[in-house]
């Protein structure tokens, strides 16, 4: 028996990369999880590939997982990681540089066969597992889909499902590098697979043996402990950016006691919102799969005629299709939750790769003078506040919101201190009430203090009406080619986005001086890379502080005075240049872009080069 | 359904809003129609919503004095549909045009009828674009000349009956504007029916194309021209009642009354959806020598499929039952919780 050192560690990050059939999303939630029960504080980053089945072996098929876990808080998923689990030697090309120098790698040497070597573009009498490229890292080989093999020699199933176990080996292999209890995975097989005995036992045998491996074999001098994190103190869930959005529009929907519709058509990365969804009808939710990004959207506006907590969800392609009816929704004055969990664009772009660049098409992209609300979620368990605040807004006000989330935080998952729900402010709606015939004629578009009109729903005595997409005379709501009600109406409606200024907290300054020399101003996801970031700055002794706006249409009345009180204002963004066009033009500041557009999230320590050389 | 009060009349449907089609558009008999129909329906005026899309024919909901949305090009049936499937209990209606529905909006018409939501349908063909002044619709026959296609179009027309049946429509009839009886029967054969109801209706457009119907709607040529279908008796027309429609095998022939027996005749079943089909078809432009007449009236008739609005609250309404009342605090939790002291 070899001696093992076991060491304490205040952050871990691990990437495991496979082919994307390799089972490495399905491995990395399992361990995310696992670390979540056990206290740490955590942050993940799923990457895959668009194609379920891309073609195997090929760089173009490796999927990724990243998790960053500690003892202290995490913010993102990690700019490197110090362990890197590649399945073949296309997960391995294709990530190697995400590993430190010194760090793990944990390579399936059947992977590596020449058939894998050729798939993935490697030069004949090169490989890398031999050939001492890797010798600035701690190097393990194992063959795992061997050792998968012979565990379930005797286990009765087929070489192909066999072989679909080896992720269990790796993660069995991980659990024990890092100490952690297999409880939760070993539960997860047991319900998974508690209709098929065979793949069960198999799968919780092969878990084993990773865990075994570590213990039992020499490879491994060193086992790390990375002990709880120090966070406030409450219950506490694992959650991802998409299901904490549909927890929040539910959340949303139970408070203001109406059903929730949600009519929408697939589209990576928003449909596990409908997936979501769809499993709560009990809750009063209705979900609707429409034809078409058109019909999801009008079919959502049909039901907020009808008096439910209309909400479409889709991605930015499917928004480009909605935008006609939006405009009908501006004009009907309905509420309405237009959900955006964007992708890096333009067209079909990259579907799994995230971007925030999807604003600008949200504030203006749509025909005539069309303002709405927007709200932005900053990290996966905010999804969930911003979700209700989107849907808060739009029943208060009779008005279309924006809720904009994005691919990396809709996948990405994180530590939640949920809410109560008697914790949750509750959501006041009315419709309006019938009518006797000697009562006066109801008017459509009479408007109260927040400009908002009545909301009468089909069915109410006395409350007939018309509504469409021509202009209305204000009050009436009847058809109005009046060039002075056009004119008026167009600034109503933009004077009521205006006013939801009254009705949202103020801006506040995540970390860092109340005036200094310099502001990161942030919205999205790129929150965690920023705060790290700003954090570092800051510890380096830093004039910097970090902003992030949640509430982008209207702004929190404040912000032009905060960003007043610093020399220098950088917007970085996940964009070519978006929030900087709309903070330069309103407040006539000469703020400075900073753009990453590559599918992928901002690095803490790209961020803080930038900030210093700006500083410079 | 409430008991309603007061007995309503037609007038009790008319808005207070002007009027605005042409002098002389077949809208108005529709508008007319309907509104003599829905007074005898029995049913609250509060619950009869009329859901349009853009066209001439969109403008109705303006002129009925119910709720009424005006939406956007094509897409009252998915507006439409959101507000049945949320909202069984109303009865809504959806008024739209062969522009509209046959083709902007052509997705969400079959769509709809896929699934057999509960709308009535008006279905304004008039063969032609009139809001936009006169260009050629997927309904208008091959060789229009018109200010689109100044050289006749090249485009082959639909036939929106028989693209209702192939979507599985399970109501589907045709009427025109000029003969208010049959309208107002058809219209509220389409009440009558759960399910999409679709009605075809031949409107006149006495601006942009004046007189496309009239080989059908005017008495010189009407009962030569027209085969008016009734469940369970032959199918006749002709001057005097003196032509039929005979199946030999599945091949329609047109018959003298005098050389066969009326027993020997096709006698219409509205539900028997192959022989509806080949009604559907009967679509020859009048012109041709030897064609068939157009039928008009009920063709297919499928009252046993479920409504998509009943089994999507059905089902919600079964997992309410199976899963008991919600505990919002559970689903926030999730399933795996761990305690931060």
């Amino acid at each position: 028996m070899n001696q093992i050192i076991e060491k304490e560690l205040e952050s871990v990050v691990i990437r495991f990369a496979g082919d994307s059939g390799d089972g490495m999303q399905l491995t990395g939630t399992q361990f995310t999880n696992a670390a979540a029960l056990f206290g740490n504080d955590l942050a993940t980053f799923p990457d895959f590939p668009a194609e379920i089945r891309a073609p195997q072996g090929t760089l173009a098929g490796v999927s990724g997982f990243q998790i960053h876990f500690g003892s202290t808080a995490i913010h993102t998923p990690g700019d490197q990681c110090d362990v890197l689990v590649a399945m073949n030697v296309a997960a391995l090309k294709a990530n190697i540089r995400h590993l430190k120098t010194g760090g793990v790698i944990i390579a399936n040497s059947d992977g590596f066969d020449a058939k894998n070597m050729r798939l993935a573009n490697v030069p004949e009498n090169q490989n890398p597992l031999t050939d001492g490229s890797l010798a600035k890292y701690d190097l393990k080989t194992i063959d795992v889909t061997k050792i998968t093999r012979s565990a379930l020699a005797d286990s009765g199933l087929g070489v192909k499902e066999i072989d679909r176990c080896k992720n269990m080996f790796v993660l069995g292999l991980i659990y024990w590098m890092y100490n952690r209890s297999m409880d939760s995975s070993i539960n997860f097989i047991k319900d998974k697979f508690r209709k098929k005995e065979a793949v069960m036992n198999a799968n919780l045998k092969v878990l084993q043996a990773g865990w075994n491996y570590g213990e039992t074999t020499e490879m491994f001098a060193n086992r790390f402990k990375v002990a709880p994190a120090k966070m406030a103190p409450g219950v506490y869930r694992s959650v991802m950016g998409n299901e904490a959005a549909a927890l929040g529009l539910v959340a949303a929907s139970q408070q203001c006691g109406l059903p929730l519709f949600y009519g929408t058509y697939p589209i990576t990365p928003a449909s596990d919102i409908l997936h979501e969804l769809s499993k709560y009808k009990h809750f009063d939710v209705k979900t609707f799969q429409a034809e078409d990004e058109i019909a999801g959207i009008c079919s959502a506006i049909g039901a907020a005629f009808g008096g439910n907590l209309a909400i479409t969800g889709s991605s930015g392609p499917g928004i480009a299709l909605k935008t006609e009816a939006i405009g009908l929704a501006t004009m009907l004055e309905l509420p309405l939750v237009v959900v955006n969990i964007q992708r890096a664009g333009p067209s079909t772009g990259m579907p799994t790769k995230t971007e925030q660049a999807d604003l600008l098409q949200s504030y203006y992209g749509r025909n005539g003078e069309c303002p709405v609300v927007i709200v932005a979620a900053q990290s996966p368990a905010d999804c969930f506040e911003m979700a209700f605040e989107a849907c808060r807004i739009a029943l208060n006000h009779m008005i279309p919101v924006f809720f904009l989330s994005d691919g990396y935080i809709a996948n990405g998952a994180e530590p939640w201190r949920f809410p109560k729900q008697a914790d949750l402010p509750k959501i006041p709606v009315s419709f309006a009430s019938e009518r006797k015939a000697d009562e006066p004629k109801f008017m459509p578009y009479e408007r109260n203090e927040k400009l908002g009109r009545p909301w009468a729903i089909p069915g109410t005595k006395g409350l007939e009406h018309r509504i469409g997409g021509i202009e209305k005379q204000n009050i009436t709501g009847n058809i109005s080619y009046d060039p002075v009600n056009h004119e008026q109406m167009v600034h109503l409606r933009q004077e009521k986005v205006d006013l939801v200024a009254n009705y949202i907290p103020e801006q506040t300054i995540d970390s860092g001086p109340e005036q200094g020399d310099l502001l990161m101003l942030g919205w999205g996801g790129t929150y965690g890379a920023l705060k790290t970031a700003a954090g570092m700055l800051q510890r380096e002794g830093y004039s910097v502080a970090h902003a992030h706006v949640r509430y982008l249409s209207p702004f929190p009345k404040n912000l032009g005075e905060l960003l007043s009180k610093y020399k220098t204002v950088v917007v970085p963004e996940l964009n070519n240049g978006q929030l900087v066009k709309i903070i330069r033009d309103k407040y006539y500041v000469d703020a400075i872009p900073y753009n990453k557009i590559q599918g992928q999230p901002f690095m803490a320590n790209e961020v803080v080069a930038k900030i210093k050389e700006i500083l410079a | 359904m409430d008991v309603v009060d007061n007995k309503l009349t037609s007038k009790d449907f008319v808005s207070d809003q002007e009027v605005r089609w042409c002098p002389g558009c077949g809208d108005y008999s529709i508008l007319k129609q309907v509104q003599t129909v829905l007074p005898d329906l029995g049913r609250p005026k509060e619950e009869f919503v009329f859901i349009s899309g853009i066209g001439c024919s969109s403008r109705f909901p303006y002129y009925m004095d119910t709720y009424g949305m005006h939406s956007i090009h094509g897409r009252a049936a998915a507006i439409a549909t959101g507000l049945k499937a949320s909202r069984p209990e109303l009865s809504v209606w959806m008024v739209t045009g062969d522009g509209d529905s046959m083709s902007i909006g052509g997705n969400h018409f079959i769509h709809m009828l896929r699934r057999n939501i509960d709308l009535n349908v008006l279905l304004f063909n008039n063969q032609i674009y009139g809001l936009t002044k006169g260009q050629y619709s997927p309904t208008s026959e091959k060789g229009k000349v018109t200010k689109s296609s100044p050289y006749g179009s090249v485009d082959y027309s639909f036939n929106p009956v028989a693209l209702s049946l192939g979507a599985d429509a399970t109501f589907v009839a045709r009427t025109m504007d000029r003969d208010p009886k049959h309208q107002q029967a058809m219209i509220r054969r389409a009440y009558e029916h759960t399910g999409t109801s679709l009605v075809e209706i031949y409107q006149n457009c006495s601006v942009f194309n004046d007189g496309a119907f009239e080989v059908f709607t005017e008495k010189g040529t009407k009962k030569l021209e027209t085969l008016f279908m009734e469940h369970g008796k032959p199918l006749v027309f002709g001057e005097n009642n003196d032509k039929g429609i005979k199946l030999d095998g599945f091949k329609p022939v047109i018959v003298n009354l005098s050389d066969v027996s009326a027993n020997d005749l096709w006698i219409h079943d509205e539900y028997d959806l192959v022989k509806a089909t080949l009604l559907s078809r009967f679509y020859d432009d009048p012109e041709v020598e030897g064609h068939f007449p157009r039928p008009f009236g009920v063709f297919y008739v499928n009252p046993d499929k479920a409504s998509y609005d009943h089994l999507f609250n059905d089902q919600i309404n079964h997992i309410k039952e199976l899963k008991g009342a919600p505990n919002l605090d559970k689903l926030i939790a999730g399933n795996e919780t761990w305690v931060v002291n």
